[in-house]
């Protein structure tokens, strides 16, 4: 156990809806399993299985109701489930990346700077941030005369290739993948494929969600069937 | 333990009672460096006495703050002098406010603006506070060339910008801004909200903001408070509490937003 980059133990989620008269919704109920360092785990399942709800756990973007959730942090674990947010705020800025379905664009930040500046939170100087941040946007097919723009005005798929690029741009032992391809052609599915293999190479633990048989097929290196973790719905 | 560790701001128990009528009650958090704190909540909620209680412009009915003083030492603000009171404010804090003309001298030119609060920190060559004045315009996107133009001219955002120029010139560890976006069109918040955001990081300045606007607190915060009643009722990382609230309340805040 103590190799492992992230474990889950007896995690446990659901949502009352107090605008509903507090309707209580189950997510997920003893979400337990672990991943090393290298390693590729997908979250299997049908939609509304509650994948992106144990990933928006382990980043805590969701709350989590029981049991816990350790991330390795250099020779320390922290329980993201019961850690101060600047505990958590320091994990996402030096151990936790997180790729989502949809870019946050902020208003006036290119996309060469939006990507360098992820690369630079490692604290890397300016010229390796660029450098990687110029070899993400080429290998993913994003025009250089795009690079100087905002994305706010991208195509949907543009608009994730600059989101995967932020997403790679640091070094990350644990990096967290909702769907990453979703909106992605074969082509460009492809340079992801290979990017996830780049990080799982370096070291890094994955954890993703992925619709894509093939992409699955090729990253995993093992399925975690959300659906036995399923709650009883509410009667 | 290194002073990074230790909070910057520590309020206890902070209650504010205006008679009969309540201002806030039993308010508690820490804040550390380099932390954007957003205090969100409709109006009535207690969020401005909470802001001019930390500021020390109100005093409270019980409870305390501890700030860390450059010397390392932490005090309690109410225990300070009045003198002690407005030197943290002329120089180690910043307050922005809603209405420019609050926080502005409007019959003093955009430079005077600026360098007002260079001289209160001890600053006495002429050329060089200009200078500086000249600079900071520069940084928060106004001419300098419009340097001795009376803020009278300028329009909300402009004045809102030079309002940040003038806080941030003495490189304050804590800024207070109550509001500080709204009142703008759309466009306008937009800019002046990406340069608050890219000045905060590059300063590792330490923020507590007062807003309604959840788009605000999301762009700029790291944590949020929500407040309702004098009271807060749910703490936590920024978009955990707007993706993931808890209560009630805070439910209703959050579905309450029209999406764009």
């Amino acid at each position: 156990m103590t190799q492992h980059s992230v474990i889950l133990e007896g995690v446990s989620k659901s949502f009352t809806l107090h605008l509903r008269d507090g309707l209580r919704i189950g997510v997920v109920d003893n979400v337990s399993f672990a991943v090393s360092p290298g390693e590729c785990v997908v979250l299997g399942g049908p939609s509304g299985a509650g994948k992106s709800s144990i990933l928006k756990m382990i980043y805590g973007n969701y709350r989590c109701e029981a049991g816990r959730i350790l991330v390795r942090d250099g020779a320390e674990f922290v329980d993201v489930a019961t850690a101060e947010p600047r505990r958590v705020l320091a994990l996402r800025a030096s151990v936790m990346g997180y790729v989502s379905q949809f870019l946050r664009v902020i208003p006036r930040v290119s996309t060469l700077d939006i990507v360098a500046g992820a690369a630079q939170s490692d604290g890397v100087g300016e010229c390796e941030a660029w450098s990687r941040a110029e070899r993400l946007l080429t290998l993913l097919n994003v025009p250089e005369r795009l690079w100087s723009l905002p994305p706010a005005t991208f195509s949907g798929g543009e608009q994730q290739r600059v989101n995967i690029a932020r997403g790679l741009a640091a070094e990350r032992p644990v990096l967290l993948l909702d769907e990453p391809t979703a909106s992605l052609d074969a082509a460009n599915r492809a340079v992801v494929v290979r990017l996830i293999e780049e990080k799982k190479a370096a070291g890094a633990a994955v954890i993703g969600i992925f619709h894509d048989e093939d992409v699955r097929d090729r990253v995993a290196d093992r399925i975690v069937d959300v659906t036995r973790f399923a709650t009883e719905k509410a009667a | 333990m290194t002073p990074a560790d230790l909070p910057l701001l520590s309020a206890r128990a902070l209650t504010k009672h205006y008679g009969p009528r309540l201002g806030c009650a039993d308010v508690t958090f820490d804040l550390y460096e380099g932390e954007v704190l957003a205090v969100v909540g409709e109006s009535g909620s207690g969020k401005s006495t909470l802001l001019s209680l930390l500021a020390t412009e109100l005093d409270p009915t019980a409870g305390s703050v501890g700030y860390r003083m450059r010397d390392g030492v932490t005090r309690n603000l109410f225990t300070l002098s009045e003198a002690e009171r407005r030197f943290l404010l002329r120089t180690d804090w910043g307050f922005v406010r809603q209405d420019a003309r609050d926080g502005l001298r409007m019959g003093v030119s955009a430079g005077g603006n600026v360098g007002e609060r260079l001289m209160a920190v001890g600053a006495r060559h002429y050329g060089k506070i200009r200078d500086t004045a000249s600079d900071w315009l520069g940084r928060v996107e106004i001419d300098p060339s419009r340097i001795d133009d009376m803020p009278k001219s300028f329009s909300g955002g402009m004045r809102q910008r030079l309002q940040i120029a003038r806080n941030l010139v003495t490189h304050p560890r804590l800024v207070f801004m109550d509001e500080p976006t709204s009142g703008l069109d759309v466009s306008v918040q937009a800019r002046l909200l990406d340069l608050i955001r890219g000045l905060v990081s590059e300063l590792g300045l330490a923020v507590i903001i007062v807003t309604h606007d959840l788009a605000v607190a999301r762009l700029l915060s790291h944590r949020i408070m929500v407040m309702r009643q004098g009271r807060v009722i749910e703490t936590g990382l920024t978009d955990q509490v707007l993706d993931d609230p808890r209560e009630a309340y805070t439910q209703l805040l959050v579905s309450s937003v029209l999406a764009a």
